[in-house]
């Protein structure tokens, strides 16, 4: 009897307790739960915002497999869904033009060329910046070379053409003033590669050198003391202690700079040479290709253009994937996801 | 301490470059920020000669006849150009100002550790970083599909949120907003949204102030958006009026032709496109270096991890 009393008494002591926690559950839930549910309407704009400008053109790329074809009077994706498949006739149909090989190349090789030069002028610059002796001379050249970034490429378009305008422009004006023959540079392809790597460079290397600056001015200054008191040289201590403390972040900057190499820069590419016909070899890439055919291309170019951008985000994030793959090895916080 | 910050600055005098190296580099660096800086005053100089001086002499640093006919007649005869002032001022000012909210507020929701879907609202906003439906599904939806051609939203809203800002400002409320002070908010009953309105956005104005800055110039320097979704002259954007000029210099000469028929001041051209420039550089030149230390301090947060 006692035995079962007793049994009996727990018995009703647990269920109470159990009907406690389970109360105190429900209202730390309840809290919680209606902080979750505040949370996600405070995320819902955004959440939409990617959902239509990030994820609705998605399916978008199953054009390049389309015989993709504009009926009036309906929308992109009724448009888009409706189209008979065709297979791979649109790249079959990109990759007999000469222009497939133009954009795909010239888009990898100036990529190269970015990712060398971006890995070793701004870094260099940086050095530099942070050995001068003068403070005034090192902030206001860092403000100077700052400025390019915040400009638009419209705008650095017209300084080009300031000083390479065919009549007026400033180098023009020295070479007639000496009594040479002014050379019409938006008609001469040979310029054209060495100019716009140059632009290039000239427009990012302030922004480059950021977190290279960043990352010296970082640095324990007392490996610098303990260097100079064994005796290191100047070229001692920045090879084997600054370098080696930016090398984490030049070899990231490099992976990921090798993880966009199908995409190029779009403003550059198409305002600098003012889409001059006669330097279309230097200068159209993938993204100009692909936006000479938005602005108004026929039917047949916007399949190829549909290809060319299909390759482009394919490769894109094949590319993407094994750099961040790469950079999570070499530095596990670097790596983008 | 004034000993040894003495000491300090005794090694550092000691362990300096060299002298000739000194000067070596900085030649280099002058010539490094003359170049940067020289183009504009180029540019300057052709805005501020006259026209006849231009036909003789080119384009030259030292004008040889001043003149602001051309920034005169941008402001006087051109209607077109006023009104793309206008339109690039709302589009920055009302881009500015969503971006700020719609990065605010899914970074706020991120930055809260005790949020249900935190991970998975990180993966879908890092998957558009490495994957995307490239230029022509991103018109056609755009243009097409919400019909926003010719619609002063498709300068605003393709721009406003970018997952990078979100990351920046999701580590600064990380780092800044103490978990304290936002618990016992909740204990005192506060919803999640006056959390947000009242103590958070108060506390993180540096942050918002460098990112609203990087949009702002972001949206002042935009052409591209205008280019692709706006041909309706009352909408374009200054940049891209600058891009048509770019494009078709004949442009100016048809708009000096109908100024002049409307019997206003002769429109000096090149001068005149110099001009516009200078009036898009000049907002920007004069307010980045006040606030180069912020956008610094935003890329390096960026930088250090994404």
């Amino acid at each position: 009897m006692d035995a079962m009393r007793h049994e009996a008494d727990t018995g009703t002591q647990s269920a109470q307790a159990l009907a406690q926690t389970k109360l105190r559950r429900r209202k730390r839930g309840g809290v919680q739960g209606s902080h979750n549910r505040q949370l996600t309407i405070l995320a819902l704009p955004t959440l939409l915002w990617f959902l239509i400008f990030s994820y609705l053109p998605m399916p978008g790329l199953l054009m390049a497999f389309k015989h993709y074809k504009v009926v009036p009077g309906q929308n992109f994706f009724q448009n888009l869904f409706r189209s008979r498949w065709s297979g791979f006739d649109n790249f079959k149909f990109l990759f007999t033009t000469p222009d497939a090989k133009l954009i795909i190349t010239n888009t990898i090789v100036y990529n190269i060329i970015f990712i060398i030069l971006g890995a070793t002028l701004p870094v260099l610059f940086a050095l530099m910046i942070s050995e001068v002796h003068s403070k005034g001379l090192q902030k206001v050249t860092q403000t100077a070379v700052f400025l390019p970034h915040f400009l638009s490429w419209v705008v650095v378009s017209f300084f080009v053409f300031a000083f390479l305008s065919d009549d007026k422009g400033f180098i023009n004006q020295v070479i007639a003033s000496k009594g040479g023959a002014k050379i019409p540079f938006y008609n001469s392809p040979k310029y054209w590669r060495g100019l716009l790597i140059f632009v290039s460079q000239w427009k990012g290397i302030g922004y480059g050198s950021v977190v290279y600056l960043a990352a010296i001015t970082g640095i324990d200054q007392s490996f610098y003391e303990a260097a100079v008191i064994d005796g290191a040289s100047k070229w001692q201590q920045i090879k084997y202690i600054t370098i080696p403390a930016l090398k984490t972040i030049i070899i990231i900057q490099f992976i990921m700079a090798i993880g966009r190499i199908f995409s190029s820069d779009f403003g550059l590419f198409w305002n600098i040479p003012r889409q001059s016909p006669t330097l279309v070899n230097v200068w159209q890439t993938i993204d100009t290709y692909v936006y000479q055919i938005v602005r108004g291309g026929s039917p047949s170019q916007i399949r190829m253009g549909a290809a060319a951008g299909f390759f482009q985000s394919f490769f894109g994030f094949v590319t993407i994937m094994i750099a961040n793959r790469i950079v999570t090895k070499v530095d596990e916080d670097s790596a983008l996801f | 301490m004034s000993k040894r910050h003495k000491s300090l600055t005794g090694l550092e005098r000691y362990n300096r470059v060299s002298q000739p190296v000194n000067l070596l580099f900085s030649a280099l660096m002058i010539l490094c920020a003359l170049m940067c800086v020289i183009p504009l005053i180029l540019v300057i100089s052709v805005s501020l000669s006259k026209d006849r001086s231009l036909a003789l002499y080119g384009y030259q640093f030292i004008p040889h006849e001043y003149s602001g006919d051309a920034y005169m007649a941008l402001f006087r005869s051109n209607s077109e150009i006023i009104n793309a002032f206008i339109v690039s001022i709302v589009v920055t000012v009302l881009g500015t100002i969503s971006g700020l909210i719609f990065n605010s507020l899914l970074a706020y929701t991120l930055s809260r550790r005790s949020y249900r879907y935190r991970r998975a609202i990180t993966l879908y906003i890092t998957i558009p970083m490495l994957f995307g439906g490239g230029m022509i599904p991103f018109y056609n939806v755009v243009a097409n599909f919400l019909g926003l051609k010719n619609n002063i939203l498709a300068l605003i809203l393709p721009m406003a949120v970018s997952t990078w800002n979100i990351i920046i400002i999701r580590t600064f409320f990380q780092s800044s907003v103490p978990d304290s002070i936002v618990e016992s908010a909740m204990i005192d009953g506060a919803s999640q949204y006056k959390i947000y309105r009242s103590i958070v956005l108060p506390i993180s104005k540096p942050v918002l102030a460098t990112i609203g800055l990087f949009l702002a110039f972001a949206y002042w320097n935009d052409w591209y958006n205008a280019s692709l979704f706006i041909s309706n002259k009352n909408l374009k954007p200054l940049q891209y009026l600058l891009m048509e000029i770019q494009n078709n210099i004949n442009y100016l000469r048809e708009a000096s032709k109908t100024a002049s028929t409307m019997g206003t001041v002769k429109i000096p051209p090149e001068s005149m496109s110099m001009a516009l420039v200078v009036v898009i550089v000049i907002p920007i030149a004069c307010i980045y270096p006040f606030f180069q230390r912020y956008f610094i301090s935003g890329l390096t947060i960026g930088a250090v991890k994404g």
